[in-house]
């Protein structure tokens, strides 16, 4: 072996320039512009993509480096929870629920980050950006992969967790996660970066992953808790591509800042709909609690949120136009949501229940302004019809949000006892919105929106039964037929938790758990 | 003044991070979730390499943090001996 000396090892800096500038290239056979045909139509002007640099500096050698140790890790604990049959030692088989709809309505996410990413990272011009794009490409992925791994065990033990792929484009609530993510993926490259990267990611995914992520630790679902914390690493990476796009748009030209100001608003109010379902998972679905949604809301919304639109304030962004009624909202959202769910548990592929009175005090002293006033009584009102065998089941089905395709159950800023209605007439046709925001949102693209594939909507049109279903014959029940075409495993995926075989096989396998 | 923070796991690997964060910035306020721990600081927070290692007697490589990072808010300057999270650039 011949002895060489040592060279002094390169920067950060100078890794990162000699491994991400000089990847592209000028094509010669086709114009750029056809080459990247997506760069411009949004109205976002770029004068330099070199500009545009990833903080971190993370080159491709180093990603795969950190990423396999991650994998590493989260494996040998995906594995060890699996074999010492790790299930057996959550706290409650309630807690599942939450779980269920993770993988049935978050992890379906990931995938479609994935494309999103896969696409943009196709289509930016710039190899900083490109790169940056390309590695969250492959993080998302190894998030769909990852959810799926730690959360299959629970397949074999409980219900509501074999069809989820199935379930997400056709489950009427599945649709708020599908058609926000939709919405972002048909958006332009620059769109879809600051709907994920920055509202969703930056702004919101925090309330996910902490709060929640802590959550299942304390619940002792090692699996999940794993895959989270492993995933949110990632997500770090993914917020900083998301503000430092935002400060790349905004720095590039002045006229892209009202362009970048109405996404802010459009994806903040997109993004702020669909964590209500979070809000109640936090609120009503962890046996044993880190912290309230509301709590959870004030550190990563309102002061590290307001942080940050602090600190835009120098390139003329302003707080979302929807920041302050999602300030109101933080008293209500998790509570209207689960009643929501409770009363049409019997179309759902998870179980509801009335909290237990301990439970029903930590939700009195978390929302001392709301809590005894409009929502404690609501519930035992719940539970003394389930006690009396006759639990309130809705059958008529709900209105919904044109746009984010929640059921109007949210009420009016200020106004905890009015629901909040507004419409838009678009050709003739009437639709309806949760709120101002949603509205303003639909007013803003109706070609986009009348599209919507809205759940009640599709199944009022016979679009939700099976083929051959005849809904002339005589005796033919809707409901039955329309969760026939969800292949849900009814009586056993639906309906309360009291009562349900999740409940009974969980309090048997315990008891043989701890007696021979 | 914001606040910038940063979400680490409660790991045996993260701990000389965390203390190395502590040490280094007077003003940081830790908070222990199960799991994790959240470290806040008023306007900048700062990771030195050279006091990790001086905690751990070995070697880091700051990108290492990738491993134990949960969550960040704030602009990121990193070079091979900082790592710093602040509002005002
Ligand atoms: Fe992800
Ligand atoms: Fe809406």
């Amino acid at each position: 072996m011949d002895t060489r000396l040592e060279k002094k090892k390169l920067s950060l800096r100078e890794r990162y320039h000699l491994m991400t500038r000089g990847l592209g290239w000028e094509p010669t056979y086709q114009p750029a512009d056809k080459v990247f045909p997506f760069t411009t139509y949004e109205g976002i002007k770029i004068h330099d993509w070199d500009k545009f640099e990833d903080p971190f500096r993370l080159t491709m050698d180093a990603y795969w480096k950190y990423q396999g140790e991650k994998e590493k890790k989260l494996y040998a604990v995906i594995d060890a929870f699996a074999q010492n049959n790790g299930f057996l030692n959550i706290s409650d088989a309630r807690y599942l629920n939450a779980i269920k709809i993770f993988i049935q309505g978050v992890t379906p996410l990931e995938y479609y980050a994935h494309r999103g990413f896969a696409f943009a990272g196709r289509h930016f011009r710039g190899e900083g950006l490109r790169v940056a794009c390309q590695m969250q490409s492959l993080d998302e992925l190894r998030h769909t992969q990852t959810e799926i791994h730690a959360i299959s065990p629970y397949n074999r033990f409980f219900n509501g967790f074999h069809h989820p792929r199935h379930w997400f484009d056709r489950m009427w609530y599945l649709s708020v996660p599908k058609s926000f993510f939709e919405d972002a993926n048909t958006g332009g490259p620059f769109e879809f970066l600051t709907a994920i990267s920055f509202s969703f990611e930056y702004v919101l995914t925090n309330l996910l992953f902490l709060p929640f992520m802590s959550g299942a630790a304390y619940n002792g679902d090692l699996s999940t808790v794993t895959f989270g914390f492993s995933a949110q690493s990632d997500e770090s990476r993914h917020m900083t591509l998301g503000i430092e796009c935002i400060k790349f748009m905004l720095e590039q030209d002045e006229a892209n800042v009202p362009i970048v100001q109405h996404w802010i608003d459009k994806w903040f109010w997109r993004g702020y709909r669909v964590l209500t379902l979070v809000g109640m998972m936090m609120d009503y679905m962890l046996p044993k609690r880190v912290m309230s949604w509301r709590e959870a809301w004030e550190i990563y919304g309102e002061q590290n949120g307001g942080a940050l639109f602090n600190d835009l304030a120098r390139y003329g962004i302003r707080e979302p136009a929807g920041f302050r009624d999602a300030i109101d909202g933080k008293d209500h959202i998790s509570h209207q949501a689960w009643l929501t769910f409770y009363t049409y548990n019997p179309l759902a592929a998870f179980h509801t229940w009335v909290p237990t009175d301990a439970e029903l005090d930590w939700l009195s002293a978390k929302y001392p302004e709301s809590f005894d006033k409009y929502y404690r009584p609501r519930l035992l009102y719940l539970r003394e019809q389930e006690k009396a065998g006759k639990p309130v089941a809705n059958k008529n089905l709900p209105l919904l949000c044109n746009v984010c395709q929640i059921p109007m159950f949210f009420t009016e800023p200020g106004n905890p006892r009015m629901i909040c209605y507004r419409e838009s007439v678009y050709e003739g046709e009437r639709y309806h919105f949760c709120s101002d925001h949603c509205k303003a949102i639909f007013d803003h693209e109706p070609e986009k929106y009348v599209q919507s594939w809205l759940p009640v909507q599709q199944i009022l049109q016979g679009n939700c039964f099976k083929p051959g279903t005849d809904p002339t014959a005589p005796g033919f029940d809707p409901v039955a037929a329309v969760l026939d075409y969800y292949e849900l495993n009814v009586g056993r995926d639906n309906f309360w938790y009291e009562g349900s075989e999740d409940q009974r096989n969980f309090a048997a396998w315990r008891a043989a758990a701890q007696n021979n | 003044m914001s606040d910038v923070f940063i979400a680490l796991q409660d790991t045996d690997e993260a701990r000389p991070i965390i203390e190395a964060i502590l040490a280094d910035n007077p003003k940081a306020r830790l908070t222990h979730s199960p799991a994790m721990v959240k470290i806040d600081v008023p306007q900048r927070l700062v990771i030195r390499r050279r006091s990790i290692e001086e905690i751990t007697g070995l070697p880091f490589d700051l990108q290492r943090i990738h491993v134990s990072l949960i969550s960040l808010s704030g602009h990121i300057e990193e070079d091979d001996d900082e790592f710093v999270l602040s509002w005002k650039r």
